[in-house]
């Protein structure tokens, strides 16, 4: 194969990774912006959304799309069922408090996984018969150019949402303000409800594109997903949904060729090194506004 | 540096004060927010013992003044020169050391310390002593918390409040919480001190006690005061000279009785009645 | 006027506490009342504690959340570790102090880069620059003999043959120390600057509080503490794994502050010590170990938010506060 080749299949391979790290620094940026919670829970909401994969795909797998409905679903609910019972009671708690429980549920997550179903990772079908696709003299596989275009739907489809519909304008309001938000009528509870029903189902798609990307699961596989998904997030401009997708992009890719040079066990630093530049450099990212708190 | 206080042309200067350095010099302050100019064209001069009100509508800009004034936020235009000396690029705590001490209007206590911790840490650049010379209690760490305790317990006796020292500042009424921000403010040694709406939410008796106290605060301790209230029993009462800002700029400055008699100020306070029954 | 002792007789009534407790651990050691499992378990909870403690000032005093106490003690530990197995010209017990304070620093030196940029930000922001900074570190101990070409830390084989220096006696004098240190801090200036911060930053500010001078000088008490707790912690174990500085490693220490309650120092000691000492005990219960431990977070924070003792210290004061209490409840039954 060509150097050209070659470069164009790191390229479709970082722009796969780099999607999957979008749709999850979408969730993180969702919730971020509204309830300014860092929700450490998101990441192994993907590592159940990948166990729920891993279960309807070895027991049925010749029907994908019940893998995928399935975990679409179940993160939603586990999503939305997290801010209900963890999240809001603390709503008028100091942010520390929020933050240590978004890190006990997460570890509870994480640890009931490890308990139920073993340390072990577990294999996952695949999902494509058809595992690569030829583009004149590039092999590329099927997996990538699904996940590339699931995430492109995804990210049009939020924009209407967030832009153009009633519920899209309640969550921007009660980011911006949420207090205001409320005396002009809007029903806050609902609201936040529903960003972590959408945050949690584009986990979901995520849980299941990583699957097709890795396809393995293991109760840790989240934490570190997560963690670049919000380093992506913070490159992006936390809070901006073009943001998180040009920051998952980036990190995606960074990883890729990291990894192509040859110091692969070196990416995940690289990683958090980028994450120190930015927030040295500029800490609102590249699309992020700055906001100044009232005095 | 030796700038002098000016005629009275400029703003209200009392006769006392004329001929020294004016402890607050702005010189056409102004912010944008975005595309939005909150405060623009300010210009005032405060003499270093004059009681001074700032008044006008809600949203008229009045706290974004303060927060300009301790540098909370940057200004896009204009000087402000304190003592003399200019505060521009100077961050908050810097500007508080200079000599601007400042009241919040939604009161900012500590509210988990103790009364007279918090006081204690108005007095905290006050105090001489290093890491290590507590770590291993030296005398100067001793005698420095000792005269601290002291001087502590000398600026709650103000308001009668040395025998809460111990309570817990968030368990307060909220009244002598506002007091408490006071005390807190002048314990930094300011050469002037910014009240937000001091008699919020306290009653005539109240209000009147504050009065005294405040022009007690600037006889003692021969400070410059600067206060936004809506209480016009109180800003007419103590203020030397008063500044209306209305859309963010400055619409009327002068005496009390200047004041109480100007259209703009009666038309920016009441509205025009011939415009709103158009 | 609450009545409280004065400064010299209640230090020499705490030394002399403190010293009983370690002639009668010693005691109960020597008579094998006390076996080596458990002075062993006794070593970890001391560990903790420095660890929890150390944590403390970052989180309760402060009102940060650092997430990467495993990343400084690593520092601490290989640093300590690295230049005991160098040094041999001394006695190991002599060389000890000076190498945890050596590792203590390193990891303050630590504290102080990573510190300085993500204090300056509002936010959750500490957490996960801290957490990143822990995996960074894991990594770099990881692969840096590989990179370099060198032997220093022996990368995922382990790092062996490091003197077993840490003692019961020698553990709770760092705890002593450590203890002291912080109380001491935290009733100067300095320390009353860091809660105010904690309280309102803003009002801090305003006070002439230089906030990211007294973020960074807690950040940074923070790692010293935490990289000595590293530093005895590889005198305890004398074989040293990047492995064992995971994130679980930084979430265990974080249960112990918040059990405690935020901004209580002996609150710290004492979760410290239950939850050290109550798992060896309950072994049915290791599996089930971690789960529980996520489930207090949750719990504590929705129900206690202020944990065991609040931001309160168990004191001299207030153990006579108690009996003054049950003798005036006496005389009033009478």
């Amino acid at each position: 194969m060509s150097t050209f080749s070659l470069i164009i299949k790191q390229i479709i391979n970082g722009l796969q990774l780099g999607s999957i790290f979008a749709l999850v620094a979408v969730g993180y940026s969702m919730v971020y912006g509204i309830i300014r919670l860092l929700n450490f829970a998101h990441c192994d909401i993907i590592m159940v959304g990948a166990y729920i994969a891993w279960f309807f795909m070895t027991n049925f797998a010749n029907m994908p799309i019940i893998a995928v409905v399935a975990s679409i679903l179940g993160c939603t609910l586990l999503g939305v069922t997290i801010e209900k019972v963890a999240y809001k009671p603390l709503r008028s708690s100091p942010r520390i408090s929020l933050l240590i429980t978004a890190i006990g549920i997460s570890y509870l997550l994480e640890n009931t996984a490890q308990l139920v179903l073993g340390a072990a990772a577990k294999k996952v079908p695949g999902f494509f018969t058809a595992e690569t696709i030829r583009i004149g003299q590039v092999t590329v596989s099927t997996a990538s150019l699904v996940t590339i275009a699931v995430l492109a739907v995804s990210m049009v489809l939020l924009t209407l949402l967030v832009q153009k519909t009633k519920l899209g304008r309640a969550m921007r309001a009660v980011s911006e303000d949420a207090e205001t938000a409320q005396l002009m009528g809007t029903n806050i509870n609902g609201t936040i409800s529903f960003t972590f029903a959408v945050g949690s189902a584009l986990a979901g798609i995520g849980s299941v594109l990583y699957c097709c990307a890795y396809p393995q699961v293991s109760p840790t596989m989240g934490s570190m997903l997560g963690l670049k998904a919000f380093v992506a997030a913070v490159l992006g401009g936390i809070g901006s949904i073009p943001g998180a997708m040009i920051g998952g992009f980036m990190i995606g890719l960074t990883e890729v060729f990291v990894s192509a040079i040859g110091l692969s066990t070196w990416k995940d630093a690289v990683v958090f090194l980028i994450l120190i530049i930015i927030l040295l450099v500029k800490p609102s990212g590249i699309l992020g506004k700055t906001v100044s708190e009232k005095v | 540096m030796s700038r002098l206080v000016p005629t009275p042309s400029t703003g209200v200067i009392p006769e006392r004060d004329l001929g020294k350095t004016p402890v607050l010099e702005v010189v056409r302050l102004g912010i944008d927010f975005g595309g939005l100019t909150a405060v623009d064209d300010f210009t005032i001069t405060v003499g270093p013992t004059e009681i001074c009100g700032l008044i006008g509508p809600n949203g008229a800009g009045k706290t974004t003044v303060f927060n300009l004034l301790t540098n909370v936020y940057q200004p896009t235009r204009g000087t402000i020169l304190l003592n003399g000396v200019p505060t521009q690029g100077k961050s908050v705590h810097e500007v508080n050391k200079m000599g601007i001490a400042r009241t919040f209007q939604n009161v900012r206590l500590f509210k988990e310390m103790s009364v007279e911790d918090n006081v204690l840490i108005g007095l905290h650049n006050s105090m001489n002593y290093n890491i290590f010379e507590s770590f291993c209690k030296m005398p100067r760490y001793i005698r420095e918390e000792k005269r601290s305790h002291e001087k502590a317990m000398e600026l709650l006796s103000i308001f009668n409040m040395e025998h809460l020292a111990e309570d817990r500042a968030g368990s307060l009424p909220y009244g002598v919480q506002r007091r408490l921000e006071i005390l807190r403010a002048l314990a930094t040694d300011p050469s002037i001190i910014l009240l937000d709406e001091p008699a919020a939410g306290m009653n005539p008796n109240e209000t009147e006690a504050l009065m005294q106290n405040i022009q007690k605060i600037r006889d003692t301790f021969r400070i410059a005061v600067m206060l936004i209230e809506h209480d016009m029993n109180l800003v007419m009462g103590i203020c030397e000279g008063i500044a209306v800002l209305n859309y963010g700029r400055i619409i009327a400055k002068g005496t009390p009785d200047e004041i109480k008699s100007n259209p703009q100020v009666i038309e920016a306070y009441l509205g025009n009645r011939r415009n709103e029954g158009a | 006027m609450k009545k409280k002792f004065n400064l010299p007789v209640r230090q020499l009534a705490t030394v002399g506490a403190f010293a009983l407790f370690l002639l009668l651990g010693n005691f109960l050691m020597a008579k094998k009342i006390i076996g080596l499992y458990y002075t062993k378990v006794l070593m970890v909870a001391a560990i903790n504690m420095i660890l929890a403690v150390s944590l403390n000032i970052a989180t309760g005093f402060l009102g940060q959340l650092p997430l990467g106490s495993a990343g400084f003690m690593a520092v601490g530990a290989y640093t300590s570790a690295i230049i005991m197995r160098k040094v041999t010209f001394v006695s190991p017990a002599l060389a000890f102090p000076v190498c945890i304070i050596i590792g203590g620093l390193a990891a303050a030196l630590c504290g102080f880069i990573i510190g300085l940029p993500a204090l300056r930000l509002k936010g959750d922001y500490i957490a996960i620059i801290t957490l990143g900074f822990a995996e960074i570190i894991r990594i770099v101990i990881l692969n840096i003999d590989s990179a370099l070409g060198i032997t220093l830390t022996y990368g995922a084989s382990n790092l062996k043959n490091i003197p077993k220096t840490t003692t019961f006696t020698n553990a709770f004098i760092w705890v002593f120390i450590v203890c002291y240190l912080v109380s001491a801090l935290m009733k100067s200036r300095h320390g009353r600057a860091i809660l105010s911060i904690r309280d309102n930053e803003i009002a801090a500010e305003s006070c002439g509080i230089n906030l990211t001078y007294y973020k960074t000088m807690a950040f940074i008490v923070y790692a010293f503490f935490t990289g000595i707790g590293g530093a005895l912690y590889a005198g305890y174990l004398g074989i040293l794994n990047p492995s064992g500085f995971s994130f679980a490693k930084s979430i265990d220490i974080l249960v112990m502050v918040v059990l405690g309650g935020m901004g209580s120092m002996t609150g710290s000691v004492i979760s410290a010590a239950v939850l050290t000492i109550v798992p060896e005990i309950l072994h049915a219960f290791s599996d089930y170990r971690m789960i529980v431990y996520s489930l207090l977070l949750i719990v504590v924070m929705i129900f206690r938010p202020a944990g065991l003792m609040g931001n309160k210290e168990f004191s001299m004061d207030m153990l006579t506060g108690l009996f003054k209490k049950k003798a005036k409840g006496e005389r009033s039954k009478k």
